[in-house]
Formats: structure tokens, sequence, C-alpha cells
């Protein structure tokens, strides 16, 4: 490494660098050049995904406010991840919808590096600066569709619920900071446990002021109105990205300032997270039931896996911890590769993820069909997939700290998410096709980055004991 | 070198995988396909027997044998353990027997998709296997869960008009119940935690648990409804009547031949003896609504028009029986449950056949359209007497002994429950026989019935085994109940141990059974301490991952 006091960003250094080139690259195309412009950025994806594997158990810290712990490496490589599919499904989408190459992939790729921030940063006012380099990057990445109203429409919402909740986590820092007078997560527990704060109003209010700004993030009940049209409104790989790497990212950091920084003081925002992960997995299973629009019911669908990552966060103990990342990493792969598929069947007049587009899926397309299948029985918890394994993995985690309701609960919510999968499963392969113009043509790069998804979701499945096994290393090493 | 128990459980996997790589040709005369999965199916059958051979029953035998084990998430203990007793080896052979016979009765009926259909044949085949033969709970769970998927395609797809809902009704419902097994089992895995230090998913030391009673109430409670759901019970039976109905006939086979066995499997294996109090504190509810489903689902099944819906509700009715014996807590009611689950896998299955080939026939269920069938198929005919009688439970034929041994143990627990449920045996006879005069009797009024075509080759396959085993198993009970008894001596002896004294306050002492003998005199081999003692002998062979 170059010197220890870089060790810690360079991840993000690769991304962003990526970035950049990205962008010089796009200004030197010409008009009808063909360029791999996706490959640039999957190369830098790759050497922070490198990087962030050298780094592992160095426990490297940037300038007092960065760290590169387990925790965020094993987050940060499922950000990469999560980045690689996305530029994958992307590679058709971009030039079908006509999308500016350079600007896409280096916007997102800006928005990797937020995330990323995100679950390294030690600060509180550096969470909040990648909050927002996040958010500004996924704004755009949703509206990025100029040429359509859904889309420029659903960024605007998005925007402004954003910096609305933005505001609210900043606010939430501030009266953080006026009482313990810190804004770094390690002091800020030690403070408030050494002055037994924890029934402090002022600290009880930034709290719960941060609570707010990172259930917006996560989209969990009540803050969750923005999801279901910013999803629906986003071009398709766009959804998928941001359902799964701005989850994840929220989630990363929530659980650093939850579980280390207001870690003393459990006992009080705990109740108020397990009222707000039920009633996320309650409102996200049952309103998905109503939804006919494919982006729309995985929204929700996504809506209630936060209140599963939740159940997990409200139980903190080292199980939940782990079972946190085991989660993202199994969500990650799935999810992606639902709105993968859904992006494939796209043109780019419709996004054709009306349910009843589905129909007769099975004969026109029987390998999506069946790849569409896996991906749901992993969304609805079903084995021998990932999605199984992860679900268990953060029951078992409330019910070791005895929130049996709450596993009860989300139990009985993933029979009912499973009814709206099985919608889709039902079109695709029950229901005959009615006079629908068939699905574009399949394009092989994005099949076979769904294939990956879909060996990564039985793998995960089936032998689930490595991934396990490094999620409870990564805990070890910070809480 | 993987054990018999890991073969069984993989070749129908393996075969399914090789099954995506032929390609499908559309039309009935799919014939390699057909022949593949039915070779695949008859090879799993073979390595089932095969374990029969190998099986020990003598009572000194150890208690789990073929047992194979090996660490799968070794963070939370959870392993990949299989292995049998008298129990579980009896419904592996019945799963083996059956598959490949619900896969012959799929070469009429299922036309479209033959490829997939007979891939999902053989998953579900391999997960009901591992289903009777996992050891540790987490992997139970697995193969339990897994089930529901193929089924669900299976009726969803190949189904008649009513499928898709009769498909979901069949998931959620089943799911429903499921999920909170979950939620059990992953307490029971902490309990184990917090009580000894380490996770375990192991079913035997799960066994030696001492739960608080009022935890148990609640533990059991949750499995028992999943089973309940499965099996199915009064009043939760309402999916199966839909899913029966709804099913192509190899689907039916399946579901009534060996996925409502997986219920009162359930019950016995895990919810009873892994909660011996809750059991006998709840058993007196158990029975209760297992008398209302046998004299309910007779009464019901006797107005149907439609054979399939009556046949399924039979099932409700005969299923009843299971839950009773098992509810009785002694060996005669268990060992009764465990031989009728096999009786009436065979008979009801063998009914589902026999209806599905009518419906192949005239394309109808509806028992006024058919009548005086016994003109033009005499030899059908005279085979669905065969079943229909053993299905009635008449002496000397398989549906006999089972119910004869669920009475007796239920009415050494309590008379009141064998008088109300004696009153289904002579329902079933009434609507059984009642639909038999009705098709195969009387004068041919309508003329669709008239040259009808007798049993084909392959229809004799599919019915021959299914008859000579329906004789078979009432002449010769024996040999299937000789390999329970161990089995079903130490489970029952796990709860009676725990409250000797409750059923002696009931019964006069005159019925006094040994199983309800002191626990303090009780000979030494069935404490049940002995299963975690007697357990390295039972390691026969052991997979390293």
């Amino acid at each position: 490494m170059i010197s220890g006091q870089f060790d810690a960003i360079i991840p993000m250094l690769c991304v962003t660098l990526a970035g950049l080139v990205v962008l010089l690259a796009e200004s030197f195309r010409g008009k009808n050049e063909n360029m791999p412009i996706g490959g640039l950025a999957i190369i830098g994806l790759l050497g922070a995904g490198a990087a962030s594997i050298l780094l592992w158990n160095s426990n490297a810290e940037s300038f007092g406010v960065v760290t590169a712990d387990n925790f965020s490496l094993f987050v940060n490589l499922v950000l990469v991840g999560v980045g690689i599919l996305t530029v994958i499904f992307s590679s058709h989408t971009v030039e079908r919808d006509r999308l500016p190459a350079g600007e896409y992939y280096a916007v997102m790729l800006f928005a990797i590096v937020g995330m990323m921030l995100m679950g390294q940063a030690t600060d509180l006012l550096v969470i909040f600066l990648a909050l927002e380099t996040m958010s500004i990057a996924v704004y755009v990445l949703t509206g990025i569709r100029k040429d359509q109203q859904q889309s420029t429409e659903a960024a605007f919402k998005y925007f402004l619920l954003g910096a609305f909740a933005s505001s609210f986590f900043l606010y939430g820092i501030a009266f953080l900071y006026g009482v313990t007078g810190t804004t770094n997560i390690e002091r800020l527990s030690t403070a408030i446990a050494a002055q037994s704060m924890s029934g402090n109003p002022m600290i009880l209010l930034g709290a719960g002021l941060l609570i707010v700004g990172f259930a917006f993030k996560v989209a969990a009940v009540p803050f969750h109105m923005w999801s279901p049209d910013a999803y629906e409104g986003a071009p398709t790989v766009v959804t998928g990205f941001m359902s799964t790497g701005v989850k994840a990212a929220a989630i990363a950091a929530f659980v650093r300032v939850f579980l280390k920084g207001l870690d003393p003081m459990i006992a009080d925002w705990a109740p108020v997270l397990w009222w707000i992960a039920a009633a996320t997995m309650v409102v996200g299973t049952v309103v998905g039931v109503a939804q006919t629009s494919l982006k729309r019911m995985l929204a929700y669908s996504s809506i209630a896996h936060g209140g599963y990552l939740l159940a997990g966060l409200v139980a903190g103990n080292d199980v939940g911890k782990a079972a946190i990342l085991f989660y993202l990493a199994a969500y990650a792969l799935t999810n992606l590769g639902a709105f993968g598929v859904i992006a494939m069947l796209g043109t780019r007049e419709r996004s054709n993820d009306d349910l009843r587009d589905y129909a007769g899926l099975w004969h026109s397309h029987p390998v999506l069909a069946t790849l569409m299948t896996l991906f749901l029985l992993s969304l609805g918890g079903f084995p021998p997939t990932a999605g199984f394994i992860a679900k268990w993995y953060v029951f078992s985690a409330a019910i070791g700290s005895g929130y049996y309701g709450l596993a009860i609960i989300g139990v009985l919510s993933s029979v009912v998410s499973v009814f709206f999968y099985l919608r889709i499963v039902v079109m695709m392969y029950m229901t005959d096709r009615d006079a629908r113009p068939v699905p574009p043509p399949v394009n092989p790069v994005a099949l076979g980055g769904l294939v990956v998804a879909v060996a990564g979701v039985l793998y995960l499945g089936v032998l689930p004991m490595g991934l396990i096994d490094l999620a409870q290393k990564s805990i070890t090493t910070i809480f | 070198m993987p054990g018999l128990l890991t073969l069984a459980i993989v070749s129908p996997i393996i075969g399914a995988i090789l099954l995506m790589f032929i390609a499908n040709r559309d039309g009935s005369k799919d014939a390699l396909i057909r022949y593949f999965a039915l070779g695949v199916s008859l090879i799993t059958f073979a390595i089932t027997l095969a374990v029969w051979a190998g099986f020990d029953s003598s009572a000194s035998a150890a208690p789990f044998q073929f047992v194979e084990r090996a660490p799968w998430i070794p963070a939370f203990g959870i392993e990949y353990y299989v292995g049998i007793d008298g129990l579980s080896l009896m419904l592996l052979v019945l799963t083996g027997f059956l598959t490949p016979i619900a896969l012959l009765t799929s070469w009429e009926s299922i036309e479209k998709k033959v490829k997939e259909f007979s891939i999902f044949m053989l998953l579900l085949e391999a997960s009901m296997i591992g289903v009777f033969c996992a050891l540790d709970v987490f992997l139970f769970y697995v193969f339990w869960d897994f089930v529901l998927i193929p089924m669900y395609f299976m009726i969803g797809i190949w189904g008649y008009d009513q499928r898709i809902y009769a498909a979901v009704k069949f998931i959620l419902y089943t799911m429903a119940g499921s999920v909170l097994m979950l939620v059990a089992i992953i307490g029971l895995s902490w309990m184990h935690q917090t009580m000894t230090g380490e996770y375990s998913f192991d079913l035997l030391k799960l066994y030696e648990l001492q739960i608080p009673e009022g935890t148990q109430y609640w533990l059991f409670l949750a499995f028992t409804l999943a089973f309940i759901i499965k099996v199915p019970l009064f009043p939760f039976h309402t999916w199966l009547p839909d899913a029966h109905t709804q099913a192509p006939t190899p689907g039916s086979v399946i579901l009534a031949g060996v996925m409502l066995k997986m219920g009162g499997y359930g019950l016995i294996r895990f919810a009873i003896p892994l909660f011996p109090e809750a059991a006998l504190y709840f058993a007196p509810v158990l029975a209760t609504l297992s008398v209302i489903a046998i004299v309910y689902g007779a009464l019901v099944a006797m107005v149907q028009p439609d054979m399939k819906k009556l046949v399924a509700y039979s099932s409700v009715s005969h299923m009843g029986f299971v839950i009773l014996g098992i509810a009785a807590i002694n060996v005669q009611g268990i060992q009764g449950a465990s031989y009728q689950m096999l009786a009436h896998g065979v008979s009801t299955g063998a009914l589902f056949a026999l209806v599905g080939m009518l419906s192949d026939r005239r394309h109808t269920r509806t028992i006024s359209e058919f009548g005086g069938l016994k003109a033009g198929m005499p030899r059908f005919t005279a085979v669905a007497l065969i079943i229909t009688l053993s299905s009635i439970g008449l002496p000397g034929m398989n549906g006999f002994i089972g119910e004869f041994l669920i009475m007796l143990g239920a009415f050494k627990w309590d008379p009141r429950f064998v008088v109300i449920a004696a009153l289904g045996v002579i329902l079933s006879a009434v609507y059984m026989l009642w639909m038999f005069q009705r098709v195969f009797y009387g004068k041919v009024t309508n003329d669709h019935n008239k040259g009808l075509p007798d049993l084909s080759f392959r229809e004799w396959a599919i019915v021959g085994p299914l008859a000579a085993a329906a004789i078979g198993m009432g002449v010769a009970p024996n040999v299937f109940l000789k390999p329970m008894e161990p089995a079903v001596q130490r489970i029952v002896d796990r709860v009676q141990s725990r409250q000797p004294l409750r059923v002696e306050a009931v019964l006069p002492k005159t019925l006094k059974p040994k199983s309800r003998v002191p626990a303090g005199d009780r000979p030494a081999p069935t404490r049940p301490q002995d299963l975690t003692t007697a357990r390295p002998e039972t390691v026969v062979a052991e997979v390293a991952r």
C-alpha cells in the first residue's frame, strides 16, 4: 500500500477513478463509435473488489473518519457485486433506450462511491456526506430517461422527499452533537455510556431524527411512500440498482450508527424499530398483493425485505449483525436478478412490466421464465435458495433476542409475499399468452449475468456455510 | 462413498438434471423422456428396497440405521444428517413404490410439457424421501418446504379448470402452517444453545431437552399446526378437496399416497416425542378433531357427485383415523396409524389412478355419467372392487389392519372416541360401495359408456402392483408391522415416561398395557437416554464433505 493514511479509501478511489475515466472516454467517443464504456466501469469495480480483499483484516483507517474494517469491506464486496451485475444488465438497455452511456455509468460509479463511504464512515457527518453523494447520483439515475415523463416525475419526487429526509438526518446529527459534543460514532457511544444519557430527551430526539433519515433511505414504513413511484419510474436496471445498492449502504450505516454509536441506549430505540420493522414487513407484503405492475410489486417486496433486515437490526445480537450481512448479499443477487429479467423484457417504448405482459412467458422464453421463477422463489424464501437461508438467519437472530412476535409477523408476512410472487409465476406458467407483441430477443451478455446471479442464489441456498462464516468474521472486528 | 439414503435422495435429482438436457418434443409419444423418468424412479425404488433388505428390524438393533452425517452449516450446528428407523423405512419404501406408478399414470393424462412434468415429479420424490430420512430438524424443514414447489407446479400447470386457484390455495395453506414450525424450530435450537452452550438441530439431541411445560405448549402447537394442515385434519382440510379435484391424476396419486403422510409422520417423529407433556395435554383435542374428521369426511364424501372429490373426502376421513391412533400415544395406536398411512397410500393412490383412467376414457368424473361399466370392463371392475374393499377396510385387506389397531389403541386410551370413530367405518362402506354400485353395476344408461376399452397393459402395470400390495398388506401385516415396532415402542416410552400417572387415572386397571409401566420399573433399553448413548453404533457410514 502507498501510505497508511490512504489505505482505507483505496476501494473508493478505484471506483472514483473509473468514474472519471468513463466520463473522459465518453467525451473522446466519435459519433457512432462503439466503445466498451461498461467494461471500464467493471475494471474499476473489480479493482475496488480486489482492494477490499487485500484490506481484509487490516482494519485500516483514514483521516480518523473512514475505516476499512471487515464489516465495511463485506458491504463493499456486496456493492461491487451489485455494481458489476448492474453494468452487465445495463449493457443492452443503455443502447436500447439511447441513454448517454458515459454519464450513466459515471453517475452510477459515483453513487457506488457514496454507498461504499456510507459503509466505511465512522463519523456522522461523513455518513451524511456519503448519503448525499449517493442520493444525488441516484436521483440523476432515476431521471436519466429525459424523454420519459414518468422517469422525470419519479426523479423529482424522489429528490424532494429525499432532500427532506436528509435534512432530518442532519438535524439529528446536530442534536447528538449538541449533547455529546462529538460526531464520531465511537466517541458518541462512550459519551452516552459514560454519562448514562439514555433517557435524555435531546439524545432521544436526535436518535429519532436519525431513524427517520435512515428509515427513508431503506424505505421503511411509514417513510416508504417515495419508493413505489421512484422504482416504477426509474429505468428498470436502475430500479434494481437502487433497491439493492442504496438499501445495502443505508442498512450498513444504520447498523454502524445504531449498534455501535447508539448501542448503549438500545433499550430506547429497539421498541421503536420493532414497530417500524413489523409495519414495514406487513405493509410491504400486503400492499404488494394489490399491485399489477411488476416493478411496483417488486418495489413493495423490496420494502418488505427492508423490514426483514430491520428485524436483524432490532435483534441487535451478533447473529443479527452477521445475518444482515448475509441477507444483503443474498437479497442483492436475487433482487438484481429479478429486475434484470424485467429489464430484458422491456422495449424502448414500454417497460413491459405489467403482470399481463408475463402471460405465457414460459412458452416464448422458457429460460427467462425459469430464471425469474428461481429469483421469485428466493425472494419468497423457499429452499434451496439464498432467500431461504437469509430469512432463516434474520429470524433466528430475532428469536435469539426473544423477539418471537417479530419473527412470527415476519414469517407470516412472507407467506403473504409468496402469494404475489406466485401471481407472477402463475402468469408465466399457467396462463396462455394473449395477443401482446412478443417480447424482444434475449441479449446474451445480460443473460450471462442472470445465469451468474441464479448460480449464486442456488449456491448460497445449498452451500451457505462459506458466506455465513465470512459474515460472522466480518462483525467481530468492529462491534 | 455415499450411503444408500443419500443415493435415494440424490438419484432422482440427478435424473431430473439429466432430463433437462433431453430435448422436449411435445406430444404423447415422448417415449424417451417417459422411459427415462420411469427408469430413474425404478432405480430409486430399487434403492429403497435395498434399504429395506439391509434394515435390521430386531428390537436390539440400533434405533436409527443407515445413518450418514456431515456438517452443513457448522456455525449453527446444522448437519446433513439422515437415518431411518422402522417408521421412516416403510414410508420411504412407499414413496419409492408410488412414484413409478404415478409416472405411469401420467403417460396418458399428461400430454404437454412431459419433460418438465417428469422433472417436477422426480424432484418431488427426492424431497419426500428427504423428509422421511432427515434427522436434522433444519434439513427436515428444507425438504418439507421444498416439497410444495413441484406439487404447486404440477397442480397449476397440468391440472383441470380451477387449477390456479387450487394450486395457490394449496401452497399458501400449507406454507402458513410450515412457517410457524420454522419459528418453533429456531426457538428449539436457541433453547438448546442456552441450555448446553452449542447450537444444534440434531433431533436426537433436541429430544433430550427439558423444555418448560408452558413453552412446550406453544412449540407443540406450532409444529402440530404444520402437520395437521398437511394431513389434513378437520377444520384445516379445505385445501385438500380443491387440490385433489384440480390436480392431474399422477399429482393426486402422490398427494394422497405420500404427501399427506408427511403430516402424520411429522407428528409421530417430531411433535409428540419433542414435546411429550404438551402432546399428552393436547391429545384429547387432536382426538376430538380426528373423530370429527372421520365422521364429517365420510358424510361429505357420501354426497359428492364427483368421484375424485369423493375419494378426496374419504382421505379426510381415513387420515382422521391416523390422527386418532397417534393421539392415543400407545404402541397399538401409533403402529396402527403408521400402518394405516401405508394402507391409505396404497388404496387411495390406487383409487385416484382408477378414477384417472375412467376420466381419461370419458373426460368426466361425475358419478351419474357412469353406470353399468361392468359389462364392458370386467377386469377394470374386478380391480376396482379389490381396491374399494381394501379402502373400506374389509378384513384380510390392508385397510382393516390399520383401522383395527388404531381403534384398539384408542380404546385402551379412551373408548368414547372409538365409539364415534367406528361410525366412520360403517359410513366408509356406505359411500364407497354406493359409488361402486352406481358406476359399475346396473344397466348401461349412457351410450358413451358402451365399448370403453378394458385395462391396457400399462394400466395393469399401474393397478396390478397396487392391488397386490393391498391384498399382501392385509394377509401378511407383520412384514410391515415388525420393523416399526421398536421405533414406535421407543417413541411411546419417551412420552409416557414423562407422565405415567395420567393415563392410569383414566383407565381400568385390567387394560394396563406395557407402555404405562412407571418410569422406574421399565427395562433399561427403553430409557430415552439410550437414544444418545446408542448413537455411536448407529453411524454406519459417514460422508465427509
